[in-house]
């Protein structure tokens, strides 16, 4: 058969069931790809005799009525995986072997999956271009000079040059829709709540939430729906009857109602951009969509807002990598204090360290009101915002980011210009809400772009079936040549 | 607000992280412009808003107080960087 790697998961998935191909062929071929593409530096490690030995037990006794029957997947190296490394990116974690599975993996590979290794990721989830990785940069399928986009760089990357048949990573504030949209694949951010945060590395968490990578919309619905559900180890996870994501995904849009907020632009934002969105809102009122035109005042101060909250829960989460439990320990040191600092100090990354210190001054004594509380108030207007937009309309379309991918140490020496990258996908995670970045179209450069459908608190079905009805109606493709292997 | 050397070298000491003098030298550079940026909060008026405490409508749930795990200290152990059978190792704490 023709090569199934570049085929959808859902199309993958037929053709285990028809068994035009084996679970293990299917491994095989995954593999072959990941080892002629060192280069892209996606994986932080493989584990091929592992998911091969899976595979056999597949095709032994095959179950196929299972979500994901016998599908390898390779993984976010920030999910927790019994028995297999698990690094977050970070030189103190370097050592790390959990004895224990977290519950959005475990789920997945109660629906027919298994591991197919562990994807390179900015530290500690700490970035957007993947650029504050331990283990090197990721580079972007699409150029051989871009970044992939962060933090789930080394997923966006691995899926885009068919290093997996799809992938899941986590979004604290725009780290699955931003390199989504820097490689031309799909990427949702759930409902906060929807999936377990139970065994994964935390960086802020009340922002965390994972979230399924995938080519297609369709994809996406199935990855959904085998990651998400109830966890009781997880205390912010919501209790709720599983819903039926892919066999629900209707492309009827009909009357819909899509908000289009007018704060959603910036500064020297490229034309292209500009344009996309144009060519987003005339795809969704041909099929019968009704566009409203709406504001989000304080979409402004989201950004603000999340370098507050974000590093005031890094500080206190981070806390933990104290050299003594698991991870990374320095052998400098004469006492405790010292070992303490100077395990710290070797163990984390530049961005890490800057992020701790931001938490750690804006919750201390004397500036706590300032800052902490000061960001809480301003987080309540921005979910304030959405509330009422949501009261006249069903979903939100905006661009994914305000720029197509860019170049490898770009802008690695300004920090809020790469915090800038998040601009548009900030707020969502401040407001606990859905949204899925979308491949829509690509720059002058011929860089992927994409939008961003964002829906009410647990309303994931609706901006699924939006994005299914937009991807049957865009026409884009997106043409990757493999100039790495 | 500016943030100058002496109070760096005193957040990273609270944070535990140490920090030599070019490194406190970049972060003071960095950490300005962040809170620079940062601060356009202050723009707001913000006196008559509820602080967010929770995006989620629910409450945290309660459970029994019961043992759900245990008896695995070797994997609790397994990970760590020192230990001797029983306990986490560290450096000498008291003479």
């Amino acid at each position: 058969m023709a090569d199934i790697t570049n085929q959808s998961l859902n199309e993958i998935i037929e053709n285990v069931k028809t068994k035009k191909v084996s679970s293990t062929d299917l491994t095989k071929a995954y593999i072959k790809n990941i080892e002629s593409a060192k280069k892209l530096n996606a994986f932080v490690t493989t584990t091929f005799d592992q998911a091969l030995d899976k595979a056999k037990q597949f095709d032994n006794k095959p179950n196929f009525d299972q979500l994901l029957p016998g599908i390898p997947l390779a993984v976010k190296d920030l999910f927790c995986t019994e028995n297999t490394k698990t690094t977050a990116g970070s030189n103190i974690l370097n050592n790390f072997i959990p004895s224990y599975e977290s519950t959005v993996t475990k789920n997945l590979w109660n629906n027919g999956s298994f591991l197919l290794g562990k994807l390179n990721c900015d530290e500690f989830a700490m970035g957007s271009s993947n650029e504050t990785s331990h283990y090197g940069n990721v580079i972007n399928p699409v150029g051989d000079q871009l970044v992939p986009g962060g933090s789930s760089g080394g997923s966006s990357s691995a899926l885009a040059a068919d290093l997996t048949p799809a992938t899941i990573g986590t979004d604290t504030g725009g780290s699955i829709r931003q390199p989504a949209s820097f490689t031309g694949t799909v990427g949702l951010k759930p409902t906060y709540g929807l999936c377990s945060r139970w065994g994964i590395v935390a960086f802020a968490s009340s922002l965390d939430q994972a979230g399924p990578m995938t080519k297609t919309i369709k994809d996406c619905a199935i990855m959904l729906e085998s990651m998400s559900g109830f966890d009781e180890k997880d205390s912010t996870s919501i209790n709720k009857k599983k819903e039926q994501y892919s066999k629900n995904l209707k492309d009827n849009i009909e009357g819909l109602k899509i908000g289009i907020p007018k704060e959603y632009r910036v500064d020297n934002m490229p034309k292209e951009v500009d344009e996309l969105w144009e060519k987003g809102k005339k795809i969704l009122k041909d099929l019968g969509a009704q566009l409203i035109d709406i504001s989000l005042p304080h979409t402004k101060y989201a950004l603000p807002t999340y370098y507050i909250v974000a590093p005031a829960e890094a500080s206190s989460n981070l806390a933990r990598y104290d050299g003594v439990r698991y991870g990374y320990r320095s052998k400098q040191g004469k006492d405790l204090i010292e070992m303490y600092e100077k395990t710290r100090s070797e163990g984390f990354g530049d961005e890490v360290k800057r992020r701790i210190l931001i938490g750690t001054y804006v919750l201390s004594s004397g500036y706590y009101d300032a800052y902490y509380l000061k960001a809480q108030k301003v987080r309540q207007l921005i979910k304030k915002d959405f509330d009422d937009s949501f009261t006249k309309i069903d979903a939100i379309l905006t661009p994914s980011t305000p720029s197509s991918a860019f170049k490898i140490g770009e802008k690695t020496n300004d920090p809020v210009s790469m915090y800038l990258n998040d601009i548009f996908t900030v707020p969502v995670n401040l407001a606990g809400l859905p949204a899925l970045s979308m491949p829509a179209g690509v720059d002058k450069q011929g860089y992927p772009l994409g939008l961003q459908l964002i829906g009410k608190a647990l309303d994931e079905q609706k901006i699924l079936n939006i994005g299914y009805a937009f991807e049957k109606n865009c026409g884009f493709k997106n043409e990757i040549k493999k100039w790495w292997s | 607000m500016s943030l100058d050397k002496e109070k760096i070298k005193h957040v990273a000491k609270l944070a535990r992280i140490s920090v030599d003098d070019a490194k406190v030298e970049s972060l003071t550079k960095d950490l300005n412009s962040i809170f620079k940026f940062i601060e356009q909060l202050n723009e707001l008026n913000t006196d008559k808003v509820e602080p967010l405490t929770s995006i989620l409508n629910q409450s945290l749930r309660s459970r029994k107080d019961e043992i759900s795990d245990g008896k695995i200290r070797e994997k609790v152990l397994k990970n760590s960087p020192k230990e001797n059978e029983e306990f986490f190792v560290v450096p000498k704490v008291v003479e």
